[in-house]
């Protein structure tokens, strides 16, 4: 079967919008987390997409880079996290607001 | 002598080396004789000299052949609109005799100089200063050779201020000496002031001859006043009277020669040759070379003849009654100078010139014989107070002859030689000042009767009180310890002497009656003068009325030699007439009283009222400050504030505010920043979108 591309990336632009607004109005810091994994998720779905349509490759190294990225951001965002929560004994993303200015 | 054209008419040329021989050897001293020490300096300054004598004997040489001189060009100095003054200098008989006198006399005082100035700067303390001396000495000579050649008024009076700066300089050569620690510098300013106002009688003079014959060059200003006739009259009178004070000032004439005794502050060789044998001849040097426009003034004449005659017999009074021995020759050279202004007064000027030059010469010799004198009761003085302490406690002065006496056998040489010069100057026959002194009362005998009495009792003064300080100084027993221990000076300073002694017994050869070697010379120049013939009986008078004063001062004086601190025995006598005579007839006090009282109370006023009041109180404070401060508060109160404080604190408030309005946007919440990065994208991506699709 052949799913048309439009279907796709509408798919995707779907799970980025709601990836935005998951970072946006999420106040737990894994729940943003999560979010920002479906945004670039989103990215890759559409990266997938245009290849096949396109019939090419860079689009296929580009997911493999993104999965890469969003790996090494798991670790530092996870290793973040944990940290804040031994500092404030919650992972609430309002209370890391000492940068204000 | 004969020489050939061509080398004759060279010599003309090299006439500026006459004034550029000093100028050189000035140069050389400020430049390296500080350097190289006393031997060197007194080297160059007499060799400059000496070069300057060469170079007005080829002068001299050349006029043979030419007599009619020549004019040199050396520059172009002033040229606006009418007014064109070459700097040309003008060889003739008269200049040339000037300049072979003041050389020739310069250039063995220059070397005597060099001798005296060595012990004085020591006696003095302050060896430094013998370089400045020797520089003050070339530049005089300089000057005076600009004032004597020069073929114009200015020329001339650019060596007339020229001689008066180095007189005023060297008056006060020793500036830190003399009463209350600056009665020489008191000195050397009356000098200045008293000069300047000749200075400004002979200004005024070149304005008027400007003015009415349009030009400052003599032999054009002759031209056109002869030319112009008696209408011309008054203007000439007035052009020679203001001629006339500027000669007094310069000459030491009434009522202006108070400057002179006081100029002996300086030292010796200065005296001799600035105070007596050069510099104060200017004045009839000037009355000299400006005879055309005298001859034309009839009534001028009489009066220059008179002043010089009054001056003449009133300074021999004072000189009777001096103490101070460069004193009394001070006075007798104001009184000589009076006999060859009223010689040139009586339009003898052939007998001026023949005084004038006859004058340098024993006059020099005398000013010199006295600084062998002074130099020798200091080196007496300086023994007599090493040996035995300070033997005379306080103040000793090396120039009283109450602190002389019998120097003739101390100082042999110096006897000798003083002893020619006083003779020649008392006028005693066959020595120079007899046959020039001769010729002057021999004019006055014919012109003018009160002339010639008051020159013949000045020539009677005259002889007296040369005795009285010959047999003062060099005869009877010392009257100090410095006296008993004097000794004779060093060849340098001795030898000098002797060839002026010589040129005072011989002096008298250039003019003898009949045969009138000078007349013949400046003839040339001043044109043809009938002199007088000899007269038996005016010779016979003068010289019967010398040997008398001679004889009268030997009885006073030698027959019963002075004492130590006796009082001088013509003291009781003559009374207050002698009290008057040695305080100079009060002159200084009467001017003083008369004119610089008033004046310092004048200058107080105005210091007060016009300066302090008005100027500084009023214009400076009130008007300059006060406005200055008001302009200034202006601007800053209503420029500075408002617009450019302003305008840099607005920019400043500015960026504050906007500061504060983005800190806002700071709020530390990630949701926030993720709100401005969505809204970053969704503005540019709506940029591109709408771009691609308009």
């Amino acid at each position: 079967m052949n799913i048309p591309t439009n279907y796709v990336v509408a798919l995707s632009a779907v799970l980025f919008s709601l990836g935005v607004i998951g970072v946006l109005i999420r106040r737990n810091a894994i729940i943003a987390f999560m979010s920002v994994e479906l945004m670039l998720n989103a990215a890759n779905l559409a990266f997938i997409a245009y290849a096949r349509a396109l019939q090419q490759l860079s689009g296929h190294i580009f997911v493999f880079f993104i999965i890469a990225v969003a790996a090494a951001e798991v670790a530092v965002g996870l290793a973040l996290i944990v940290t804040i929560f031994k500092t404030k004994h919650s992972i609430d993303v309002d209370l890391v607001s000492s940068l204000k200015g | 002598m004969h020489f050939s054209e061509a080398a004759v008419n060279g010599w003309f040329a090299l006439v500026p080396w006459i004034i550029a021989f000093p100028v050189a050897g000035l140069l050389v001293n400020l430049a390296l004789g500080r350097r190289l020490g006393e031997r060197f300096t007194g080297f160059v300054a007499s060799a400059a000299v000496a070069l300057a004598f060469v170079v007005a004997v080829l002068q001299g040489l050349a006029l043979l052949q030419h007599p009619e001189g020549a004019r040199v060009v050396v520059a172009d100095w002033i040229a606006i609109g009418g007014l064109s003054v070459p700097w040309a200098i003008k060889v003739d008989t008269l200049s040339v005799t000037m300049m072979l006198m003041v050389t020739g006399v310069s250039a063995l005082i220059h070397v005597y100089a060099t001798g005296y100035m060595h012990d004085d700067v020591r006696f003095q303390g302050d060896p430094g200063r013998y370089t400045r001396f020797f520089i003050f000495f070339n530049l005089f000579v300089a000057a005076m050779m600009i004032l004597i050649s020069g073929d114009s008024f200015l020329t001339l009076f650019v060596g007339w201020e020229g001689v008066g700066l180095c007189s005023y300089l060297l008056i006060g050569f020793w500036y830190e000496k003399g009463k209350d620690g600056i009665g020489n510098a008191v000195a050397g300013k009356k000098a200045f002031v008293a000069n300047r106002i000749g200075d400004f009688g002979f200004l005024i003079a070149m304005f008027l001859t400007f003015w009415a014959f349009d030009s400052l060059t003599f032999d054009t200003v002759f031209e056109h006043a002869e030319a112009a006739g008696p209408q011309a009259g008054l203007v000439l009178t007035l052009i020679t009277l203001f001629l006339l004070l500027g000669a007094a000032g310069k000459s030491a004439q009434l009522p202006l020669f108070v400057w002179l005794p006081d100029a002996m502050a300086g030292p010796t060789p200065v005296s001799a040759l600035i105070h007596a044998a050069t510099m104060v001849t200017a004045g009839v040097y000037m009355i000299t070379r400006t005879h055309v426009l005298f001859h034309l003034a009839p009534a001028s004449s009489s009066v220059v003849a008179i002043v010089g005659a009054a001056t003449a017999f009133f300074a021999a009074t004072i000189a009777v009654g001096q103490y101070d021995i460069k004193k009394v020759l001070a006075y007798s050279t104001i009184s000589q100078l009076g006999f060859m202004v009223a010689a040139v007064g009586m339009g003898a000027y052939v007998a001026g010139m023949f005084h004038l030059v006859t004058h340098a010469f024993f006059k020099a010799l005398l000013f010199l014989g006295s600084g062998s004198v002074i130099l020798g009761i200091e080196h007496g003085h300086h023994h007599a107070t090493q040996g035995h302490g300070d033997a005379h406690g306080g103040h000793f002065d090396p120039q009283d002859m109450r602190n002389m006496g019998g120097m003739a056998s101390r100082m042999k040489v110096t006897f000798v030689v003083y002893l020619i010069g006083a003779l020649a100057l008392a006028g005693i026959p066959p020595l120079a000042g007899f046959f020039s002194k001769d010729e002057i009362l021999l004019a006055a005998q014919g012109q003018n009767l009160l002339v010639y009495l008051l020159l013949t009792a000045a020539a009677f003064l005259t002889a007296f009180y040369m005795g009285r300080q010959v047999f003062l100084v060099f005869f009877g027993r010392p009257r100090s310890q410095a006296a008993a221990h004097a000794k004779e000076n060093p060849p340098v300073v001795v030898l000098p002497l002797v060839a002026l002694a010589g040129l005072s017994l011989l002096g008298g050869a250039l003019n003898l009656p009949g045969v009138h070697t000078l007349g013949t010379w400046l003839g040339h120049t001043l044109g043809e003068e009938h002199a007088p013939e000899f007269s038996l009986l005016v010779a016979g008078v003068s010289t019967v009325l010398a040997l008398a004063a001679i004889a009268l001062a030997w009885r006073i004086y030698a027959r019963r030699p002075l004492g130590e601190n006796q009082p001088d025995p013509i003291e009781a006598p003559l009374g207050r007439l002698f009290r008057a005579l040695n305080n100079k007839w009060w002159v200084d006090e009467f001017y003083d009283w008369l004119i610089l009282r008033r004046y310092v109370r004048l200058a107080n006023v105005l210091a007060h009222q016009v300066d302090t009041i008005f100027w500084h109180n009023w214009f400076h404070d009130s008007v300059l400050a006060a406005g200055f401060r008001r302009g200034t508060r202006w601007l800053a109160e209503s420029f500075d504030l408002p617009v450019i404080d302003g305008a840099s604190a607005a920019l400043a408030r500015l960026v504050e505010r906007l500061g504060s309005g983005l800190r806002r946007m700071q709020s530390g919440y990630v949701r926030n920043y993720a709100v401005y990065v969505l809204a970053g994208v969704v503005l540019m991506l709506s940029f591109f979108l709408i771009r691609s699709l308009s």
